[in-house]
């Protein structure tokens, strides 16, 4: 079995979901409403595992992962790291179990310091944590841009200076400065153009390979997240419809959504058939206003009476996977 | 054979900046027949944009500099008088953006904006434009058109946005539709409702579409024939099946090794390109623009190789020798090992 292979099914949980709820106040014409972005998500990450996170813009994948790692603090619910309850930990208690996570993002412009030089980047982190000498700290910071393919050249360069997918390595050397053991990466490849991309997803899996690191990845793109992940979560509406083994939700969506998500995927195809498309009528709906029962319940093909009134909860079917729908799609029906 | 629709001959364009001469396209000749769909692929910089919009003179830069011709049914738009460009730009060329803002001005309606498109073209009254408007808004799949027509920008969401955008692009039946990275703003429902559109309003109203993309999966999807850019060249033009079952330039290799498999297979590792594209100010020009990323570039990688059409209608510019192709591709692929 190579390192890269699914983490062992009994590895320890590193992170752990507890009905996790994220609703923002607003004012509209309406007066005052609920953005319902997260709407009781749980989930478990094993030690060593990429989960990967999928839904369309809106869906709340962002806002689950920030609160994921505390840069927003749930409405209700709870995350455990490490079998330890941090939903309600203060900042100083945060700081040192912080180390232990980090996160990166889909712009990496953004996230970096236009005035920092790529070594100092680096070490900024571990001067704030004061993790060794100077030289120690400057020693573990090109040896970190090595490690995501700069050789010291770079070290005095500043973002503007790097290419997209440059800046992205440079923000992973970043978050790796502090040896996290958890990696949540929002979208970390989306910005990018598809040769870019795949140097990156290259580097996140030697870096797992190397590091045991566990991945929780995030991403609209569904071939993006099936490559990289060991199991697939797929949102829609703030909630998590479906949850299961990466080959198996991919060949074999048993969640409605899931399965249109698939099909709407522009496959490049060296075929002269066509395959059936089924393309979703309607758009997005509002996570002011969701629909009563199922969320999906108003652009699905197999909904029926009780979908709209009754809403599904994830549950586990025979096959292992989990999905929150009353009449899930047949294993091998495709 | 039918004379084609669009013919680009040897067009150039360059940009004067402080920093020096930025080449954006560098010398790109094709054709497009009535009724065909041309895929447009290549990466961010490679010239996409730049080329299509040099088709439509949409470029307003005194520091742009355009050489060569853009024959439209046989006529040079790059001469030819701004009042005749004006008949064929939106009456027989439409374009649509990435961006469907661009086209639309937040004060008005969906309705004013279709209206106008058509009386800029037509003498009609603006009854008769409006309830064309209601036609055109039905026909791209906008609910309740009656009403919605009096819709602004804001309140459509962007999906619905680019309908609103193709309907204006649709109103005068043009023969020729530029889409530059029409739906890659949108969700990949989203998307595939708009590809669904597009495909059937082509088969309906018979124009032609270049569809510039980097996806080469919405190419595969929708294209005849396909079209790849790097560094402002073309490498590689052929039709649909065969760059996408045998692609012959190893930039395209690279191209397809970067995406993620989509039959349901897994790869440990993807078959990436190494390296950055090509800085559109670099001045070393007179070679093969991909050769500093490629694993088979040798000296013969200069000058600039040709675009040679090997087999018939598929082309490259590649110094490998033709019969060596399928070999080097299987080596360039081999860091893609499957998952087990
Ligand atoms: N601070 C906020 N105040 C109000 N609403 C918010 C806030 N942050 C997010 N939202 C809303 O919550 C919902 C979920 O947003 P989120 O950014 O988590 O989605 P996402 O799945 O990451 O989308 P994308 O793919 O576009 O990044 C959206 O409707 C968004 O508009
Ligand atoms: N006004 C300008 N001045 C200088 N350089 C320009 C100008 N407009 C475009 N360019 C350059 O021309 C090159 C081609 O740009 P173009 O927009 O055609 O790329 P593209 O293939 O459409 O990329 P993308 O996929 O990012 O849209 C780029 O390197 C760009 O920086
Ligand atoms: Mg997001
Ligand atoms: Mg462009």
């Amino acid at each position: 079995m190579t390192a890269s292979s699914p983490a062992e099914p009994n590895a320890p949980i590193l992170l752990e979901a507890r009905d996790v709820v994220k609703h923002f106040p607003i004012r509209t014409a309406q007066g005052r409403q609920q953005v319902r972005a997260v709407d009781g998500v749980s989930l478990k990450v094993r030690t060593g595992e990429t989960l990967g996170l999928v839904g369309e813009s809106g869906c709340g994948k962002s806002t689950f992962g920030r609160c994921l790692v505390k840069l927003i603090d749930p409405t209700s619910g709870s995350v455990l790291f490490d079998g330890e309850d941090i939903t309600h930990m203060s900042r100083r208690e945060l700081r040192s179990r912080r180390t232990g996570f980090q996160m990166i993002f889909q712009d990496p412009y953004a996230s970096l310091n236009p005035r920092r030089r790529a070594a100092a980047t680096v070490e900024e982190p571990m001067r704030t944590h004061g993790m060794g000498t100077d030289q120690e700290i400057r020693a573990r910071a090109i040896h970190l841009l090595q490690t995501v393919g700069f050789d010291e050249s770079y070290a005095n360069r500043y973002p503007h200076e790097f290419s997209g997918g440059q800046r992205q390595r440079l923000g992973i050397a970043r978050a790796l400065a502090l040896s996290p053991r958890l990696l949540i990466a929002d979208e970390p490849v989306s910005a990018l153009d598809v040769s870019i991309q795949a140097q990156v997803l290259n580097l996140l899996a030697d870096l797992q390979e190397e590091q045991k690191l566990t991945y929780v990845f995030i991403a609209h793109d569904l071939a993006v997240v099936h490559h990289i992940a060991d199991r697939i979560g797929v949102m829609y509406l703030g909630e998590l419809v479906e949850l299961g083994g990466s080959t198996e939700v991919y060949n074999n969506p048993r969640h409605p959504y899931t399965e249109a998500l698939l099909s709407a995927i522009p496959v490049i195809d060296t075929d002269t058939e066509v395959r059936e498309r089924i393309v979703l009528t309607g758009d997005l709906p509002n996570p002011i206003d969701k629909p009563s029962g199922c969320a999906f319940s108003p652009r699905c093909r197999y909904a029926q009476d009780i979908c709209r009134v009754e809403k599904p909860l994830l549950q586990i079917q025979l096959d292992g996977r989990e999905v929150a729908c009353h009449f899930p799609v047949a294993t091998g029906a495709k | 054979m039918s004379e084609p629709l669009l013919e680009v001959r040897n067009l150039r364009v360059s940009f004067r900046t402080r920093t020096g001469t930025v080449t954006a396209v560098d010398g790109i000749s094709f054709t497009v027949d009535p009724g065909e769909v041309v895929g447009l692929v290549g990466e961010s910089g490679s010239g996409k944009s730049v080329s299509m919009l040099t088709v439509l003179r949409l470029i307003d830069n005194p520091n742009c500099v355009i050489e060569g011709e853009v024959l439209f049914k046989g006529n040079d738009l790059l001469t030819m008088s701004d009042a005749d460009l004006r008949s064929i730009r939106g009456r027989e060329i439409a374009m649509i953006f990435q961006d469907p803002m661009t086209a639309l001005t937040p004060v008005y309606t969906a309705g004013w904006h279709i209206s106008e498109q058509i009386r800029a073209h037509e003498k009609v009254s603006k009854k008769a434009a409006n309830d064309r408007a209601i036609q055109l808004l039905t026909s791209v799949g906008i609910p309740n058109a009656e009403s919605r027509v009096n819709s602004y920008p804001h309140e459509f969401s962007g999906g619905m946005r680019q309908r609103v955008v193709i309907a204006m692009a649709l109103s005068c039946n043009p023969s020729l539709l530029i889409a530059d990275e029409p739906t890659t703003a949108l969700d990949v429902t989203i998307q595939a409702q708009i590809l669904e559109l597009l495909r059937d309003l082509q088969s309906e109203f018979g124009a032609s579409i270049v569809l510039i993309t980097h996806d080469m999966g919405v190419v595969s999807q929708m294209a005849n024939r396909v079209m790849v850019m790097y560094g402002g060249r073309l490498v590689e033009a052929g039709s649909r099946l065969d760059v996408m079952r045998e692609p012959a330039h190893p930039y395209t290799w690279g191209l397809m090794g970067s995406i993620p498999p989509t039959d349901g297979t897994r790869a440990v590792r993807l078959a990436a390109i190494p390296g950055a594209p090509i800085s559109p100010s670099d001045s070393d020009r007179d070679r093969c623009l991909f050769a500093p990323r490629c694993t088979f570039a040798t000296d013969s990688c200069r000058p600039q190789p040709g675009l040679i059409e090997h087999r018939p209608g598929h082309s490259d510019a590649c110094i490998i020798p033709f019969s060596e192709r399928a070999q080097r591709r299987t080596e360039a692929l081999a860091p893609m090992r499957a998952r087990t």
